[in-house]
């Protein structure tokens, strides 16, 4: 679900700013990609913190407590919004960053896999958690994240980004969690472009399983 | 003997208190631009900068930034690495606090004040929460003022 037909935030002005603080980097990390670069929103003080807060403002009473954020660009998210609903912030790494006992999950990339992991002991059973990325694709690293935190017992409550499609492979959940996105991923006014980060526009993949792009984090 | 963060992460009152600690430090000293080293550096930056009111810019490992970059190579133990930044993330004059969890030897704060200073910006200081003093990073800082939170020998 998008932040804009949800919580009156229909119009909101915040979400416009936030959407047009995102630069678009063409033909990154290779041809065809038009890649959502949020590091130009974090630049913009306000825009950023509303991003925040419109995230805190949905979850503060949702019982939350652990968000679990994405290495790397969910890191710039995650530990804002954990510190506002008063949850803990647990980082999902690439493999061999994490110094204590972790448990991994394996994902699909267009050529090969990769690993996430996470700190054994970090979230306990039963805890309700939020998975934070700054982006979402084709959604397979947040599938890698959902069931790392299934597998120690956990209940996620729902994905969040800040920037994805409408529908993720034709569906608006994730294993059957719910989604929640500030705004759509734009285009360059002047260039066609086939893809954003590895899926099409319009909503059907033109090409196989990219979070070999979303892994570039 | 590795200095874990992530368990300070786990008690929310304790990350808050850290995070507080700098942000009273930074309040109301003019501070425009906080720049954080990637990876752990992203987990305390973008809370002290949006509660000062500045900019949070990531300083990255090489190819992960989309755009137009400056790169500062620093030497490791074995060989070498590279720390880069977004070209226009940065003003010259505008006044920076650099972040990272842990400062050790000082190599990559040394390289993001470069990279800072390369573009016109005046380093105030850099903060991390534990020092390893034994390593004498904080002699690496050009005699740039450090703030850390503890020290572990």
């Amino acid at each position: 679900m998008f932040a804009g037909d949800q919580n009156g935030l229909q119009g909101d002005p915040r979400l416009k700013a936030i959407s047009e603080a995102i630069r678009v980097v063409p033909h990154f990390p290779k041809p065809g990609i038009m890649f959502q670069d949020i590091t130009t929103l974090l630049l913009d003080h306000k825009a950023f913190k509303d991003a925040v807060d419109i995230f805190v403002d949905r979850y503060r009473d949702m019982d939350i407590s652990v968000v679990a954020g994405v290495e790397a660009r969910g890191f710039m998210f995650g530990p804002s919004i954990a510190l506002a609903i008063g949850a803990k912030f647990v980082p999902l790494r690439k493999p061999r960053k994490l110094p204590g006992e972790v448990i991994s999950e394996a994902y699909v990339l267009e050529y090969g896999t990769d690993c996430l992991e996470m700190h054994v002991g970090a979230v306990q059973p039963g805890e309700r958690a939020l998975v934070i990325d700054d982006l979402v694709a084709t959604g397979g690293t947040l599938c890698a994240a959902i069931r790392l935190l299934e597998r120690v017992g956990a209940q996620v409550v729902e994905c969040a980004c800040v920037v994805g499609l409408r529908e993720v492979k034709g569906q608006h959940r994730l294993n059957g969690k719910p989604l929640y996105i500030l705004v759509e991923p734009r285009q360059l006014t002047n260039c066609s472009a086939p893809s954003v980060n590895g899926v099409a526009v319009n909503g059907v993949e033109t090409c196989r399983h990219n979070d070999l792009y979303l892994s570039a984090t | 003997m590795f200095q874990d963060i992530t368990t300070l992460l786990l008690d929310p009152k304790a990350f808050k208190d850290t995070v507080d600690l700098f942000v009273e430090r930074y309040k109301g000293k003019d501070i425009s631009v906080v720049a954080g080293i990637e990876a752990r550096g992203f987990i305390f930056g973008p809370p002290i900068a949006l509660e000062i009111g500045a900019k949070f810019v990531p300083l990255r490992k090489p190819k992960k930034l989309p755009g137009k970059v400056i790169s500062e190579e620093y030497v490791l133990e074995y060989g070498r690495d590279c720390l880069e930044m977004h070209v226009g993330a940065v003003e010259p004059g505008e006044r920076a606090l650099v972040v990272d969890d842990l400062i050790a030897t000082g190599g990559t704060l040394c390289a993001a004040m470069k990279l800072l200073e390369r573009v016109g910006a005046d380093v105030v200081e850099c903060a991390c929460v534990i020092e390893l003093p034994d390593l004498k990073g904080r002699e690496r800082l050009n005699g740039k003022p450090l703030y850390v939170l503890v020290e572990s020998h």
